[in-house]
């Protein structure tokens, strides 16, 4: 179980069939479980869909819901990893304003520091990538905060297994 | 064979075992109703309302074990089950029903009679689908019957569109199905049930909770045997009632709000709850925090989800009962638990006292609800399989039927949806002809469903209905007395005349006003060939006691 915080992983793979995304949705919404984030993706079985559920509360809460997402019939696997036994990321793009004086250069040292990279230049703003664990985006865009963040998204934890 | 998506359903039907359809034509279902004529073993009954064909085919599903079917139009007559299936889904019954939905090409476009049957239905079914070509239907078919009726039973929702019915396809039916993610434990692991015998075997004071799930999984026998083995008190949940003959001498009685008081009081005083297909309902449970605060909790459930969802279960065993009760009863020493049993004894003495003596052989005033269950019970010698609706009509069924033979009681438990009782009757009897059949409903329930009596007419469909009259809403109006002050909203109904209703019908009918009359009602309704209604007119103002009130703990229990 990875604990941060209360922040759990839960990593389930599902039959590829339509209304699975709603019927997850639905049990969440309808336990009131508290998700930070969910991303869907494809796998390498075309036949398979993988969900990454971040979500937070108690190891019962997190425990319950694994128990209730067996009961949707396409579910056909639902894990939930400790943090030792995953790598997970998250892909944040940031726009920044750069009309403040000197602001660009102070911009791409923080940028090189946090290995993150400027994927477009415009002259009033940048959009930065960055990828990472949720506490790296979250110190990136603090740094960011102060020459003003126009426009902001990131995509929620995506996890495999070690 | 080449057939019609039409009649490739009604042959996927016959090849799961289907007899009965419960249903209801329209527009977007014609096509299966055209086949329907080419299929003439497949039989129809044709309901009054749609929610009416699902509750029969709940009815059907509880009685026989096998899904119940029922076929229905788009839009108003898929919305129309949308009670039953959530009933279905509370109850853990096996449905199947089948809705009609406007042609492929206009899904989206809110066609004439279009609903979202799939979004409606998710959160209320075990599993749903939607058809959209005909080479589909067989294999939705196979894997409906398969998901509705093994590990928890519930129901399943095909919307099949109407070009998907009448286009044509290759029938054959398929021999495998493809549910990777479907897999219900079956054998309970051996750890846990080694544990858990263990636990029973130096327990003291147990007591074995015996819920649906022991119905379902047929495990009646090993449920008696186990008490039998082991001397240990049983008590049973509202759909438990049944599971368990009631003159065996383990039986100490019904659980829950307005159960026995010696099954809710000793869940208190027990060292150890054996937890059979049950799912601590809060109606079972009361107050969770003043729940048997000294048990251990054995717990054994087909549903992981079940486990510890409201009661921390402190051994719990996920699989079939029937498969974990045999494994376990070799492992469980004779015992002898006498003074425990003899606490229930005290308990019933108190409540007989109190509440039982004057509930059923009362010899003043108004008919009581109590004496004419009692009566029907004496005269039907404990075997007639028993409908009940909700509600104090319900409560007083539980409470006075003594139950002599196995597997005759069905309910509306989980949702207590009014008006259940009579079309799940005509289901039950259907589904089981050779047993006496009684609907038992109160006044309010049955004018929620009383359109059905054209089809038990239609269908003669022999079964006996009471309607227990108090001219009120008894249970809400018991609360309004007892917890909203006295001040009653709502809940007297002006009714009509329900024998001139019932002759409407053509369906025989008498009311019984007087005490002495309740007897020769009941007899001349068991020995009229066909239905018969009896209208009792019952004390108007009577509460339901025992009453375990909401927010109270099971050892605070009111006799009055």
């Amino acid at each position: 179980m990875q604990t941060e915080g209360n922040l759990s992983t839960l990593i389930v793979l599902v039959q590829n069939r339509p209304g699975v995304l709603f019927k997850i949705a639905g049990l969440v919404r309808r336990r009131r479980f508290n998700i930070e984030s969910l991303t869907v993706s494809h796998t390498e079985d075309p036949n398979i869909s993988r969900f990454t559920i971040f979500v937070r509360g108690e190891k019962e809460i997190v425990k319950r819901m694994s128990k209730q997402l067996y009961r949707i019939v396409e579910v056909v696997k639902v894990s939930d990893p400790s943090s030792q036994d995953i790598v997970a990321r998250e892909l944040a793009l940031i726009k920044v304003a750069t009309v403040k004086p000197k602001s660009r250069l102070d911009i791409s040292l923080i940028t090189r520091h946090f290995r993150a990279r400027v994927v477009n230049i415009h002259p009033e703003y940048v959009i930065i990538e960055i990828t990472g664990n949720e506490g790296k985006i979250d110190a990136f865009c603090q740094n960011m905060r102060k020459y003003g963040i126009i426009e902001f998204v990131r995509t929620g934890r995506t996890a495999l297994f070690k | 064979m080449i057939l019609t998506g039409a009649e490739i359903l009604c042959e996927s039907l016959l090849k799961e075992g289907a007899e009965v359809i419960f249903g209801y034509p329209g527009g977007a279902i014609m096509p299966v109703y055209d086949a329907l004529l080419k299929y003439p073993k497949l039989r129809h009954i044709l309901v009054r309302h749609e929610q009416g064909a699902a509750h029969a085919a709940q009815g059907y599903a509880r009685a026989t074990g096998k899904p119940g079917v029922c076929l229905v139009t788009s839009g108003p007559g898929a919305t129309n089950l949308v009670t039953g299936l959530a009933d279905a889904m509370m109850d853990s019954t096996p449905i199947i029903c089948i809705s009609g939905q406007v042609a492929s090409f206009l899904i989206g476009n809110d066609a004439f009679q279009e609903a979202d049957v799939v979004g409606i239905t998710t959160m209320i079914t075990k599993h749903n689908y939607l058809i959209l070509h005909p080479n589909e239907v067989a294999l939705v078919v196979k894997e409906a019957f398969h998901l509705a009726a093994t590990g928890r039973p519930g129901p399943i929702m095909i919307d099949i569109t109407k070009d998907a019915q009448s286009n044509l396809s290759d029938f054959k039916y398929p021999t495998d199905i493809n549910l990777p993610g479907y897999k219900p434990t079956v054998k309970g692991n051996p750890y846990q049930i080694q544990k858990a015998a263990h636990l029973i075997n130096q327990s003291r004071q147990p007591l074995i909770l015996a819920g649906h799930g022991i119905i379902i999984s047929a495990a009646e026998k090993e449920l008696a045997h186990l008490a039998k083995k082991a001397n240990i008190p049983v008590a049973t949940t509202l759909l438990g009632i049944s599971c368990i003959e009631q003159n065996n001498s383990c039986y100490v009685g019904l659980l829950g709000m307005h159960g026995n008081l010696g099954p809710n009081k000793c869940t208190n005083e027990a060292d150890v709850l054996i937890a059979l297909g049950v799912r601590f309902d809060d109606r079972v449970t009361g107050r969770l925090s003043g729940y048997a605060p000294q048990a251990k909790i054995i717990h054994v459930d087909i549903d992981p989800a079940e486990l510890s969802k409201n009661v921390k279960a402190d051994i719990p065993i996920v699989g079939d009962i029937k498969y974990i009760l045999t494994q376990m009863i070799p492992l469980i020493k004779k015992s002898c638990h006498d003074e425990w049993f003899s606490q229930f004894a005290k308990y019933y003495q108190i409540e007989f006292d109190k509440v039982i003596s004057t509930e059923t052989n009362p010899t003043k005033g108004q008919i009581k609800m109590g004496e004419v269950i009692k009566t029907l019970s004496d005269q039907t010698k404990g075997k007639a399989l028993i409908i009940a609706d909700v509600g104090q009509n319900q409560m007083i069924t539980a409470r006075y039927y003594h139950f002599k033979k196995l597997d005759r009681f069905i309910t509306t438990g989980g949702l207590g949806t009014m008006g259940f009782a009579l079309p799940a009757a005509m289901g039950a009897k259907i589904g089981r002809p050779q047993d006496e059949v009684w609907a038992i409903m109160g006044d309010g329930g049955f004018q929620m469903s009383m359109q059905q009596m054209a089809t038990i007419e239609e269908e003669k469909i022999n079964i006996k209905i009471i309607i227990l009259n108090n001219n009120y809403l008894g249970m809400v109006r018991q609360w309004q007395h007892l917890f909203f002050n006295h001040q009653y909203s709502e809940v007297f109904l002006k009714n009509p005349d329900f024998i001139r209703l019932a002759e409407g019908f053509r369906i025989p009918a008498e009311k019984v006003k007087e005490r002495e009359n309740i007897i020769s009602a009941i007899k001349r309704a068991r020995r009229h060939k066909g239905p018969y209604l009896i209208e009792f007119e019952v004390e108007t103002e009577a509460n339901v006691f025992p009453i375990m009130p909401s927010g109270a703990a099971v050892d605070e229990m009111r006799l009055e």
